[in-house]
């Protein structure tokens, strides 16, 4: 990809990255490699700097030290203890809801998907919720989802103390608005720009002044992750981590 | 004597009927793959599944078979392979009913059964579709002024008692009780339950209770009511501290079940097979 031999998903695990330097606790859910590796390298490198941050792979045996079932995840995000979480979406609208049921009108639906997991939760109370979707599609950010799993913003009346804060495709990075109640576009990946984003977007967003393009890791950030990380993402996701790194 | 009741697989099934609601452990909690083939041989129908929070494997060759008519679940998945083929198709085709939940809320239905009383409060879900579907669940205004936010609605879901449970564990010790490691939602699941069956890897010749560590980890027998056991109980899937999960057969799996014709090919195999002789 380029003169550090970068594999793509390489890139998106050092985006990221990026956004977790100030956490004290990230918690990454189910079938989420690329945001587990992310985590991780964060943690690695916030510990070269003298500093900590806890990281919860939950489907990691390692990483997870939950004692009390697989709810304590849950209680413990409620309590406020989980500054960070990551969710995905077979659709993801203007307003940040996602959808993970499925396509069509529910319940008679075209296309089934596995289900909510937890969003239902985690999205209204972890402070900083990072969607991370890979295809950047007018089928996956759609106007309105067909099926709200979790929605973007709640009333005033509901307690929510958390919500979206990015968004990251293949393609760009958006930062959300709460209160305008929409996305905003930050950064683009390498070769693309401002209008090709808007040629794949199903919806509305705003434009930061200094749209940048994706930063390339470090080649010390590079380093780190495929020395120290990539064998521990082998623990959990052994298929990923051998696709990646270990061919 | 064993001072507790040493049962066969043959057994457990015999207690799963049609209409029965069956608590199905997630895959890293012990998922009784021996017991669901012989649940399969018998063609059992209507089930009704509940999944702590989510199925993969187990559920999908349910559904495949025939067994399902309801499924309650946050998600049903095959994980790293995908999608749960046999579960989609059933749901696009109308041939089963799913309750689509999340997973805090399928933990707190039973954790009000846990305590007898008749709902718990969750927090979340509101504003989603998830509740525009369930006619079980209720939305009340906070009755208690504990909260700081004026006039909050919360949700209310009802306790859910399960009729039968089924797991797979490591190890039961001579006087029934059973391992279970960190595996806490299995206790949950076990007290919401009228009946629980565990499939284990051994019987071993110890007393959990004689030691703090042990002790800690051990799902008491009193909540049992038999126990089989079942080497490689749990093949394809994995057991957490025993082995690992059979990434190709599940990968097999997930391919062969992406249609009703290959994946009825592979149940005549799989229900046949020797998973003594297959884990290794």
């Amino acid at each position: 990809m380029n003169k550090l031999d970068l594999k793509f998903e390489e890139l998106l695990i050092s985006i990221l990255c990026d956004l977790l330097s100030n956490d004290n606790h990230v918690a990454v859910g189910a079938a989420s490699p690329i945001p587990g590796a992310a985590a991780l390298l964060a943690k690695e490198e916030q510990k070269i700097k003298g500093k900590k941050l806890r990281v919860t792979i939950l489907h990691s045996l390692r990483f997870n030290n939950f004692t009390d079932g697989a709810r304590e995840l849950f209680d413990c995000a409620a309590q406020g203890r989980i500054d960070t979480f990551f969710l995905g979406g077979v659709q993801i609208d203007e307003q940040a809801n996602i959808n993970l049921v499925g396509t069509g009108d529910y319940p008679n639906l075209n296309k089934r998907f596995s289900g909510s997991f937890g969003s239902a939760l985690m999205y209204y109370v972890v402070p900083k919720v990072i969607l991370f979707r890979e295809e950047h599609s007018k089928r996956t950010l759609v106007k309105k989802v067909d099926f709200i799993s979790a929605p973007g913003v709640s009333d005033k009346n509901l307690y929510r103390p958390g919500g979206p804060k990015f968004l990251l495709t293949n393609k760009a990075l958006f930062s959300f608005n709460k209160r305008k109640k929409v996305f905003c576009l930050e950064k683009t990946a390498p070769g693309i720009n401002q209008n090709d984003i808007e040629k794949i977007t199903g919806f509305k967003y705003d434009l930061n002044n200094e749209i940048k393009n994706f930063t390339y890791p470090s080649r010390e950030r590079l380093d780190i992750l495929r020395k120290v990380i990539a064998p521990m993402v082998s623990e959990f996701y052994p298929n990923f981590a051998k696709r990646i790194w270990f061919r | 004597m064993l001072p507790f009741e040493k049962i066969t697989l043959n057994d457990i099934v015999s207690e799963v009927h049609d209409g029965t609601l069956l608590g199905i452990p997630a895959d890293y909690s012990g998922v009784p793959m021996t017991f669901t083939k012989e649940l399969i041989k018998k063609k059992v129908k209507n089930l009704k599944l509940y999944c702590l929070p989510l199925t993969t494997i187990q559920g999908d060759m349910l559904i495949g078979s025939g067994c399902v008519t309801e499924i309650e679940a946050a998600a049903v998945s095959l994980g790293e392979f995908g999608q749960a083929s046999r579960f989609q198709d059933a749901v696009i085709n109308q041939r089963i009913k799913v309750k689509d939940s999340t997973c805090p809320a399928l933990h707190a239905q039973l954790q009000a059964t846990e305590k007898s009383v008749p709902f718990m409060p969750l927090r979340g879900i509101i504003g989603s579709d998830l509740l525009e579907y369930r006619d079980d669940w209720k939305v009340i205004k906070n009755p208690m002024e504990c909260s700081g936010k004026e006039g909050e609605e919360i949700i209310l879901l009802p306790a859910v008692q399960l009729d039968v449970l089924v797991f797979h564990a490591t190890k039961s010790d001579m006087n029934g009780n059973i391992q279970i490691g960190r595996r806490r939602e299995l206790a949950t699941l076990a007290h919401a339950s009228k009946k629980v069956f565990v499939t284990v890897e051994e019987i071993v010749d110890e007393d959990f209770y004689e030691n703090e560590v042990n002790a800690a980890a051990t799902l008491p027998a009193l909540y049992i009511d038999g126990i089989a056991v079942s080497k490689n109980g749990a093949w394809p899937c994995g057991l957490t501290g025993k082995y690992n999960p059979d990434l190709e057969e599940l990968k097999n799996y997930s391919l062969a079940a992406k249609n009703q014709n290959t994946f009825d090919s592979y149940m005549r195999v799989f229900l046949n097979s020797d998973n003594l002789k297959a884990a290794q």
